[in-house]
């Protein structure tokens, strides 16, 4: 694709977004796990209003999905827009607007929502003046993208532009139609609809968040970034291109499967469940393309960490969208609605897909960005098992934990009363998969071996050969790499790299 | 490119909320159905605020198994009023949608200030600021008149007597927690009056007192 003239490309904002995403996930993340330790220890709420359950769950959800993949999607717009392109963004003022705005709003929300100050639709929990704001940046965000498209050197619009536009014009959309309220007070409003209308287009919003911020922008990044870190061309640019129409047209119609057997009528839980159904095909198709662009690459897949993670997430995302729908059968989601296997589908899209998919662009754009190499390929290893591990024991408990659950709440004694007729039992004994889910917050740490690779060359700016490594660095590290080297070099030289050459 | 995108994801979206906002017929009405009280309604922004939704959800579905646990299944229209809707989408903790009328005043007094001293291994965390905090009626007037620009029926001029109103009802739920020996300086001022006064009213407008309590 295009030609990498980078004296040409904007990359500081590439930069800024991919620390923002690096900061905001451990952020967003560690606030994942204090609310997993409460669910289990009651009293880490500690009294404080500020900190409690209620609270934090909100600004957990919104720091992962707008701070850490919100600031993920626009790493990889803005790099991948720029060379798509072949030129540099529309405007640097806009391009900062944007960077400072959105953090600003994160900081926002950071702020207010432990204070309580919430419209509560979930994923739309920010009061107004914050809603505006968000407007005001997404709308400069815009203007920006499509600035850069009209002064652009490369005639064709690949694919993931077209993912990037749908994202913008969607996310529009929702979050007007979402946030319609009349205000109270500086921080207090109420929705315009009420009860079930209400709750429809909650839920037309919240799907599509789901859908538009955690998928379509994300399978844009795929379709830049797989390609690129596998070398190989897209497996088929037909597919992607009707595999986009029909995922765009279909998704907008999921949204009531959130509300089945509630009071919503029955036609629209019937409209929802079908087109959920319909959406396997344009997912997989999707997935499919993805993992078939590493066809004849799979022996790289296995030493690479980068397709690694890549290859997972896309795998994550096809579970997921095959769980979808699913759950959107009237006959499971029975089962499924309220309890914890809500939160193991949401948690394999997100840790799996947007996490794995952000950390294996990030191992591939960083030492692009900062012109260096990998610190470490074993470190980047040994990331994707610990948060491969770390999934699978988030995951695997949750469904465990929602399947018990939902078995007590329905069973009945052979006299027809309930068997567990004190919830309190059903919560009790589900709480050892919950002590297993906070094993499963590991999956956080490693996200640290990122900042090392950064880290490593700015300590170390243009050092000449013959100085040796500074003694900050950390033995486990130079062990690593000395063993990563060896392999392909001798150990000899593998060692004299890397404590001699490494930059 | 744009423009087909911009029709590609309208469609849906028009079509399935534009009949449910427009055709009153989705959503019946039922005559018990009435708005919420000043006082309930100040609860009722208190449950907003401390994200109670996170872990509980108000809507029973039409099993035997929810009915027989919670009661009656819930209908569209007792939640005409309800800005913003509160279903929840996760149960960590039971329905709450019929939870009025199910334990006294003082019930929820103990069990807000320490779930775990009336229910031994809750995870419901502790609200002990609920009870040690003063109660602010200040907004009142203007969500009453925010609320009814919107479509609540309260009463013109409503907003004016809606204080007044809030702070009766306060006086009654305290002297039922007094009743119970519950004793405290300003305790008809306090956080928690308006937080029972909305739960005591959950559900019980479709529902006759007299069962509640079984
Ligand atoms: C961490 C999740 C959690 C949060 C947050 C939470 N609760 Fe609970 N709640 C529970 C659990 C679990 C139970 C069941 C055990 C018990 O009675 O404490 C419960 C029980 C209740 C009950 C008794 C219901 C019944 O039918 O027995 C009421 C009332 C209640 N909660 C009100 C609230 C209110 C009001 C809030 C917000 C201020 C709240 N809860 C926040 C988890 C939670
Ligand atoms: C290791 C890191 C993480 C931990 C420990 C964690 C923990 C949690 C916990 C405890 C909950 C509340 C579950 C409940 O209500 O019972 C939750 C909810 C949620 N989390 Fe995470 N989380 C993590 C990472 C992420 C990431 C990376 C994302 C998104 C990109 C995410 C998105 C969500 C969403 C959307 C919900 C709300 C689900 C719902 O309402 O149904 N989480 N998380
Ligand atoms: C074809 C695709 C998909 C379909 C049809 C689908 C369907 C569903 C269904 C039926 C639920 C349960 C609703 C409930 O019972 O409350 C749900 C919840 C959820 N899904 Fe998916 N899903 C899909 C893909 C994804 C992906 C890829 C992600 C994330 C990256 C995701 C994130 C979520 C979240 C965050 C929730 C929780 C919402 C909430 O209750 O707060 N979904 N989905």
């Amino acid at each position: 694709m295009a030609q990498v003239e980078k004296f040409h490309y904007d990359n500081a904002i590439v930069r800024n977004f991919a620390y923002a995403t690096m900061i905001w996930g451990l952020v967003g993340m560690l606030v994942g796990l204090i609310i997993a330790l409460q669910l289990i220890f009651p009293q880490l709420n500690l009294g404080i209003a500020e900190v409690s359950y209620g609270r934090l769950r909100p600004l957990h959800t919104n720091a992962v999905i707008f701070a850490f993949v919100g600031n993920g999607i626009f790493t990889g717009v803005y790099y991948s827009l720029q060379r798509l392109l072949k030129a540099r963004m529309f405007s640097k003022v806009l391009s900062n607007f944007h960077f400072w705005g959105w953090q600003a709003i994160i900081v926002a929300a950071a702020l207010t929502l432990p204070l309580g100050l919430t419209s509560l639709h979930e994923y739309a929990e920010l009061e107004w003046p914050i809603d505006l704001a968000i407007a005001l940046v997404w709308i400069g965000f815009g203007i920006n993208m499509f600035g850069t498209i009209l002064k652009r050197r490369e005639n064709h619009l690949y694919v993931a532009i077209w993912f990037y536009i749908a994202t913008w014009v969607t996310v529009t959309v929702l979050h007007v139609g979402n946030n319609l309220e009349l205000p109270v007070s500086a921080f207090k409003s109420y929705p315009v609809f009420a009860g079930v209308q209400d709750a429809l287009i909650q839920w037309w919003y919240g799907h599509n968040a789901v859908a538009f911020f955690l998928t379509t922008p994300y399978l844009g990044l795929m379709y830049y970034f797989l390609p690129k870190a596998a070398n190989r061309p897209v497996y088929s640019y037909k597919l992607s291109i009707i595999h986009f129409w029909a995922l765009i047209f279909i998704y907008i119609w999921a949204g009531p499967h959130h509300l089945l057997y509630t009071s919503l009528p029955d036609w629209a839980q019937s409209l929802g469940t079908v087109f959920s159904v319909m959406l396997i095909a344009p997912s997989w198709g999707g997935m499919l393309n993805g993992l078939l662009t590493l066809r004849g690459a799979w022996d790289r897949v296995r030493q690479d960490p980068i397709l690694k993670f890549m290859v997972v997430a896309v795998t994550a995302y096809g579970m997921s969208t095959f769980e979808g729908p699913m759950l959107s059968l009237k006959s499971v989601n029975a089962i499924s609605h309220f309890t914890d296997w809500t939160i193991g589908h949401v948690h394999i899209g997100a840790l799996g897909w947007n996490g794995f998919l952000t950390f294996g662009m990030l191992y591939w754009l960083i030492p692009r960005l900062f012109s260096t190499k990998l610190y470490s390929e074993k470190l980047a290893n040994t990331h994707f098992w610990i948060g491969t591990l770390g999934i699978m024991f988030y995951a695997i408990p949750l469904y465990w934990a929602g399947w018990t659950q939902s078995l007590m709440w329905k069973e009945f004694t052979p006299d027809g009363f309930l068997k567990y007729g004190n919830f309190l039992e059903t919560v009790t004994q589900i709480l050892p998969m919950y002590a297993m889910r906070v094993v499963g917050g590991t999956y956080i740490w490693p996200e640290i071996s990122l900042w090392y690779t950064i880290w490593s060359r700015r300590s170390a700016p243009a050092r000449s050969l013959a100085t040796k490594q500074p003694k900050r660095l950390h033995w486990l590290a130079r062990m690593a790499c000395t063993k990563a080297n060896t392999g392909t070099a001798g150990w000899k030289e593998g060692l004299f790299k890397c404590f001699y050459l490494r930059p | 490119m744009l423009l087909l995108a911009t029709i590609a994801i309208l469609i849906g979206g028009i079509i399935e909320i534009f009949p449910m906002v427009m055709i009153e017929s989705n959503v019946p009405r039922i005559e018990s159905v009435k708005p919420y009280t000043p006082l309930e309604l100040a609860g009722r922004d208190m449950y907003i605020r401390e994200g109670c939704v996170g872990c509980h959800s108000q809507m029973v579905r039409p099993f035997r198994s929810e009915t027989e646990r919670y009661g009656e299944y819930s209908k569209s229209g007792e939640y005409i009023y309800d800005r913003p809707f509160l279903w929840g989408s996760k149960r960590t903790g039971p329905d709450l949608q019929r939870v009025g009328g199910k334990y006294p005043d003082s019930w929820h007094f103990n069990h807000m200030l320490e779930p775990q001293s009336i229910s031994p291994g809750s995870i419901m965390p502790p609200y002990p600021w609920m009870i040690r905090d003063e109660l602010s009626l200040d907004l009142l007037p203007k969500k009453i008149k925010a609320l009814r620009t919107l479509g609540t029926p309260y009463p013109e001029g409503y907003e004016q007597i809606a204080i007044a109103d809030a702070q009766k009802q306060a006086e009654r739920v305290a002297g039922r927690l007094k009743k119970d020996g519950i004793e405290m300086d300003g305790l008809e001022k306090k956080e928690i009056i308006a937080m029972i006064a909305y739960l005591q009213r959950l559900g019980t407008d479709i529902k006759p007192k007299a069962q509640a309590t079984k």
